[in-house]
């Protein structure tokens, strides 16, 4: 029981500054916050129970809908997850194609990350401008995969189709365009008063407490850590291109607006190295265990016939083991854990994930500060609850 | 890199390291579950290995497979040195695990979540509720047999079938 002087104060779980079905129960003193405890679990749908009774492919589309701002990020962790188990030799085409996508994605969700957490805040413009540039990149999810949002462009071993002619000139006029766009941003909002007001000394975590509480990814980096899973890490052919780790020392939500301006500059830069790299070859793996033929080939040949036939109706079966594999996704370190008991089905996926961490220390950013900051808060620490309840 | 580790822990912990073996390049340590905050507590503050990042705290049901039937896992990351280890404890359905709350604060959450799932218990911890369900849920649904769905009688005369609220395994007998 909290004492007589504090007051409850219940915030959402329809809030549109919740970004989602978040609840936080507020105890406040006068418009000071004592405690904020997150409730979360409206948006559970049993993802991970679902894939236990799916095949691998199957599962697959499940992971877009986790953190649907950034749905190839979740296929690469799942994907990379099952052909570090099997050990599976990628095609450096679909490498380039991975890298080159997974870095639109991390774009496309910190624009909505900065439209969304500026409007709270009260830059109501942003959000136009921000989702005016998402939707370019919308459309290349769309030209590649045919799916806006619910890609499922990766699959185990590769890429489901081969990029489209012009994928090349539609990429560098987003890296034309592109630039300028964050410039902008950085004019509206960077310099200006109320938006320093707001956000400066808001919200401060300390390294070490950082570290502690689990954050990763941008808040991690805003705090001053220089932790970047493609730099400690590389997986795909990260360690192929040049960028910089975007840190900044302030760890308060000023600081964590400006570390996701810089990813976005970083996340250009090697879009810019990787789009004149992409090689000619196959997209997808050629070991027909995993993935099926070329389609015109199973109408004419019987042995591809066969294998397109098993891998439709048994699937692949990984052998025996559990991996961890983890990526860098625009929220943080996003993990899978996979366990195989040889089947076609896996027997336990688990994600880790990083919005589901990074709200578990809202009270830390939120203790002692005011009403309005618990807005801001939320925003920098951008969740989404899709991938919070899974 | 993986090499030294294992050294190290087995220079120091190996009476209390049950088994210890590298799969895909990680390191998997099996260690008993009343040892673990031990372990931990010495992985994370050795000045050579420094696993100060706890990453992600999970379990596996192995019913019927296996016995102790749960096996919990903490994959621990080494900022400093990029390093990993997955940690592993094997546990019954009634023995609780010592929390890891008093050593790394997002601890609390993620065993909350494997409370909540798979119903394993750990002695320690502030606040062991369920965390996505609802409080009034009955079962655990990570666990292999809880079922991911039912059926619904085709054909009753009884109200008592067709009322599928009181037939869902998950309500329990006390949902009037």
């Amino acid at each position: 029981m909290p004492e007589a002087k504090t007051m409850i104060l219940n915030m959402g779980p329809q809030h549109p500054a919740t970004h989602g079905v978040l609840r936080v129960i507020l105890e406040l003193d006068g418009e000071t916050v004592v405690k904020a405890s997150p409730v979360i679990g409206y948006l559970h749908t049993g993802i991970e129970k679902n894939m236990e009774a799916k095949t691998y492919t199957q599962a697959l589309t499940m992971t877009d809908r986790m953190d649907y701002l950034a749905p190839m990020s979740n296929n690469l962790v799942y994907a990379g997850a099952i052909e570090k188990l099997m050990q599976v030799e990628i095609p450096p085409r679909a490498e380039y194609v991975r890298v080159i996508m997974t870095e639109l994605t991390r774009i496309a969700s910190h624009l909505v990350w900065l439209g969304t957490h500026a409007t709270d805040i009260g830059a109501m413009s942003m959000l136009l401008y921000c989702f005016r540039e998402r939707e370019k990149i919308i459309q290349m999810y769309e030209f590649v995969s045919g799916v806006r949002m619910m890609s499922s462009y990766f699959r185990v071993g590769g890429l489901a189709k081969d990029i489209p002619d012009g994928f090349d000139k539609r990429v560098k006029e987003i890296l034309d365009t592109f630039p300028g766009r964050i410039n902008e941003y950085e004019g509206l909002l960077t310099e200006n008063k109320i938006w320093r007001n707001r956000t400066e000394n808001v919200g401060v975590i300390s390294a070490e407490d950082a570290v502690n509480a689990g954050l990763s990814g941008p808040n991690l980096r805003a705090s001053g850590v220089a932790w970047d899973i493609r730099k400690s890490n590389p997986y795909s052919y990260y360690d192929k291109f040049e960028f910089d780790i975007a840190t900044n020392d302030k760890g308060d939500v000023y600081g964590r607006y400006l570390v996701r301006l810089e990813e976005m500059r970083q996340s250009l830069r090697i879009i810019d190295q990787a789009i004149d790299g992409i090689p000619e070859g196959p997209y997808i793996t050629e070991d027909r265990k995993i993935a099926p033929p070329p389609k015109e080939r199973v109408l004419k040949g019987m042995e591809e016939l066969i294998h397109h036939f098993k891998l439709v109706v048994h699937g692949f079966q990984p052998p025996e083991g559990d991996v961890y594999f983890s990526i860098e996704s625009p929220k943080g370190e996003i993990g899978c854990y996979i366990v195989s008991d040889g089947s076609k089905k896996p027997y336990r996926v688990h994600f880790r994930p990083p919005s589901f961490v990074n709200i578990s220390a809202l009270n830390r950013l939120v203790k002692g500060r005011m009403v309005a900051d618990v807005i801001a808060c939320i925003g920098s620490i951008d969740i989404v609850l899709g991938e919070i309840d899974r | 890199m993986v090499s030294a580790v294992e050294e190290k822990l087995k220079k120091e912990y190996s009476d209390k390291i049950q088994e210890m073996f590298t799969f895909r390049d990680d390191l998997n340590v099996v260690v008993k579950p009343e040892h673990l905050p031990e372990i931990c507590r010495y992985l994370k503050t050795d000045q050579d290995l420094k696993f100060n990042f706890l990453s992600c705290i999970t379990a596996v049901d192995y019913l019927g497979r296996r016995q102790p039937r749960f096996e919990i896992v903490y994959m621990l990351f080494s900022i400093p040195n990029h390093y990993r280890i997955i940690l592993k404890t094997r546990v019954d359905e009634n023995d609780a695990v010592p929390s890891l709350t008093s050593l790394w604060e997002t601890a609390d959450w993620q065993e909350r979540e494997v409370f909540d799932m798979f119903g394993l218990k750990f002695s320690g911890h502030p606040n062991l509720t369920r965390i996505i369900m609802d409080d009034d849920w009955v079962g655990h649904p990570q666990r292999k047999d809880f079922p991911l769905t039912y059926e619904l009688p085709q054909f009753s005369f009884s109200r008592d079938d067709i009322d599928t609220r009181a037939n869902a395994p998950w309500r329990g007998d006390n949902d009037a």
